[in-house]
């Protein structure tokens, strides 16, 4: 029966976050904190392999204490067990010591057969704390995978993208699999589920748990540094162009010719 | 860890509030409250100008080692013995910083049967090919290749690693360097040199592009950072090559690999990859249907361009994932973008805003997309399109 671990990431809601268009500043009133999207796609993957070869789910983050409206969600969904991993040691982490604070929560459960991360989470954008976990861990790891099938020989062979197109890369467990949206469609939570996730216990991991020391984790153990932080850069004031269709054409056609780099 | 905030000095003056991109921050009254969820990423602290907030000094850390005896290196991205665009680019960019520190430029070129290709390092300015080829290394598997590069560059100590930030860099360097220890910004757009500290300042967009922020790796080597294609320039040849090549046996590929290559299931078929074209034409919701996106292949095709889309356009089946453009697809600055139909989510924005001259055809005026744009025109893109197309008929005799 294998045992999954899904790691799941709580990001404020990009979609209600707006640019003011003049100050070039985001506007962030009410920004909604939700499951980085595309750690529903690996939720999902996860209950998928638990419905069709048995076994458990168990979800971790890590996080502030909040973040465990994120695990109840998932929880909401149908994932068996959550962990959540705070510490007021562990803020300001970078990708590394995110990834080393998994990785020992990860241990600490007894390891895993597969671990599910998402493509990318949605606010550091980086993509880069699923293959460090499986670096930690000394697990192989595939990214960007579409699709699994399981070998008889206790192998998956995954379908993932690449810039040329898709490749299969077949790779013995246990692994870790970061997945993009075309793996699967995300399942509805059922009511059932959310009822019980209401109720579940979700013990919080800090470090004394996870035998690690201050200098490891948070801002003290990452090997990056945010040195500053500013806007993107405002584009050049933009003309607007009203008129008849052949006429618009005509002018842009002239302007394109006169001003594009790009050979025409 | 969290925030340090003096209270005593702060007048409630809100700049903080606004500034910070997470909404940690909030004023009840004349109190600042610090909520959960702080990154400490320092970004209230910068508008701060009565100094009343600080991000905590990081404490009992081991100094930085001496500078290693290697200079900056390229990873070479290539398939079936052909270079990725992004390659040249980053070595033209690579040998900017490497003047600034005086030291050497190397491209690694893993593959098999790839020799071939040094000559072209050679000539975009590399001083060194440091060439490992093998069977193992004649398709793309993280482990593998992720086994090759950290055993270089534990052998040879470069100060700096810049890779392609492609979905095939993305997916292997972020092991190279969790196995070299050593800090990665991920998909830069600029970087500079700090000369004095030695120090490669590496910027990025985060949160979807809202934000941007400069990184650096202060206490341990190699510095890592991948880089956007399409983003600098590519290397101007050099006029007389005088680097060598060094080929290197690797142990790590001795060693049983535990996932395999099996094949390739299906390649992209895109006339021109997106990230190869100079010219995009992009369509989103506005093309209401499937059978209109031809309108949009034929003003790609008299342009000599791609056709890009949005997710909406996407999701609706109009066009293949491999041609979308924004945070859940691909990240493009091509020479000219020309949206059409497309409102401009900031989700989009982010994989397209970077082009030279973006020109938007929407019938909404208020769309935000004419906000990044160069040229915008108001109007319906099933009467502006085929004008178009019949003006550079026209113009071209
Ligand atoms: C502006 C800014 C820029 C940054 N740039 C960098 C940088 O270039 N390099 C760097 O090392 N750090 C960087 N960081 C820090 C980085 O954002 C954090 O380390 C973050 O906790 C993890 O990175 P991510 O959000 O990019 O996640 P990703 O690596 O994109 O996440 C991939 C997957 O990993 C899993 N995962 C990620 N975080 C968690 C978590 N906390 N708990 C459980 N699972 C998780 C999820 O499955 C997720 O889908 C930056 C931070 C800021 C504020
Ligand atoms: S350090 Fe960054 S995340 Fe923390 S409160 Fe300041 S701006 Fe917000
Ligand atoms: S910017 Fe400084 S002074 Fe203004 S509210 Fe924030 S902490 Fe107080």
């Amino acid at each position: 029966m294998p045992h999954i671990i899904v790691c799941i990431k709580q990001v404020p809601e990009t979609q209600e976050v707006r640019l003011d268009p003049v100050t070039h500043t985001l506007k962030r009133e009410g920004i909604a904190a939700i499951i980085n999207p595309f750690d529903l796609y690996a939720l999902e993957e996860g209950l998928r392999v638990k419905d069709a070869r048995g076994g458990t789910v168990t979800v971790i983050t890590m996080g502030p204490p909040q973040a465990e409206v994120a695990l109840r969600e998932a929880l909401g969904f149908g994932a068996d067990a959550a962990v959540l991993l705070s510490d007021r040691a562990f803020a300001g982490a970078d990708t590394w010591a995110t990834a080393l604070t998994l990785a020992r929560a990860v241990d600490k459960l007894g390891g895993a057969d597969l671990i599910f991360c998402g493509k990318q989470a949605i606010d550091g954008d980086t993509a880069q704390v699923g293959p460090m976990l499986a670096t930690i861990l000394d697990i192989p790891y595939v990214a960007w995978a579409r699709k699994l099938a399981f070998n008889d020989g206790g192998a998956v062979t995954v379908e993932r993208l690449l810039d040329h197109g898709y490749d299969a890369v077949e790779t013995s467990l246990p692994a870790l699999i970061t997945v993009v949206k075309e793996i699967n469609e995300p399942r509805v939570p059922s009511f059932k589920a959310k009822l019980k996730a209401k109720k579940a216990a979700i013990p919080v991991w800090g470090l004394a748990d996870l035998n690690l020391a201050a200098h490891e984790v948070g801002l003290n153990g990452s090997f990056t540094q945010v040195v500053k932080v500013f806007p993107p850069p405002a584009r050049g004031t933009s003309e607007i162009w009203t008129g008849a269709p052949e006429e618009l054409a005509a002018r842009l056609w002239r302007r394109l010719k006169e001003q594009s780099k790009a050979q025409l | 860890m969290s925030l340090i905030f003096y209270s005593d000095k702060c007048i409630a003056c809100g700049e903080c509030v606004e500034a910070c991109p997470f909404g940690v921050l909030r004023l009840e009254g004349e109190t600042l409250i610090i909520g959960d969820g702080c990154n400490l990423c320092g970004a209230c602290v910068e508008v701060c100008e009565v100094e009343a907030l600080a991000v905590p000094e990081t404490e009992g850390l081991a100094p930085r080692p001496e500078t290693p005896p290697d200079g900056v290196w390229v990873l070479a991205e290539q398939r079936h013995g052909e270079l990725a665009p992004v390659t040249t680019e980053l070595l033209g960019e690579a040998r900017r910083l490497a003047e600034v520190l005086g030291v050497k430029v190397a491209a690694v070129l893993l593959g098999d049967g790839v020799a071939h290709l040094s000559e072209a390092l050679l000539y975009a300015g590399a001083n060194q090919v440091y060439l490992a080829e093998h069977p193992r290394l004649a398709d793309f598997v993280e482990e593998t290749y992720a086994a090759a590069l950290t055993e270089l560059a534990r052998k040879f100590q470069p100060e700096i690693i810049l890779a392609g930030a492609t979905y095939l860099g993305r997916a292997f360097i972020p092991q190279v360097a969790a196995g070299l220890k050593t800090g990665l910004t991920a998909d830069c757009t600029a970087f500079a040199i700090d000369p004095e500290k030695r120090l490669l300042l590496q910027t990025r967009p985060a949160f979807g592009g809202n934000i941007m922020a400069t990184i650096i790796t202060p206490r341990t080597y190699p510095q890592m950072a991948t880089a956007r294609p399409g983003v600098f320039k590519p290397a101007t040849p050099v006029a007389a090559p005088y680097g060598e090549v060094i080929r290197v046996d690797l142990a790590a590929l001795g060693r049983p690999p535990r996932s395999r290559f099996v094949g390739t299931v299906a390649e992209i078929k895109e006339r021109i990859p997106l990230n190869a074209a100079e010219v995009i034409v992009a369509g989103g919701r506005g093309l209401k249907e499937a059978k209109h996106v031809k309108l949009l292949e034929e003003l790609a095709d008299l342009l000599g361009g791609a056709v890009g889309a949005t997710r909406a356009a996407v999701d609706a089946g109009w066009i293949p994932y491999a041609q979308q453009i924004g945070q859940t697809g691909k990240t493009v600055s091509p020479k000219l973008y020309i949206a059409c139909g497309i409102s401009g989510a900031t989700q989009h924005l982010v994989g397209m805003q970077s082009s030279d001259v973006i020109v938007a055809i929407n019938k909404d005026p208020q769309a935000p997309i004419f906000q990044v744009a160069d040229v915008g025109l108001v109007g319906d893109l099933f009467e502006i399109v085929p004008a178009l197309i019949q003006e550079i008929k026209k113009d071209r005799g």
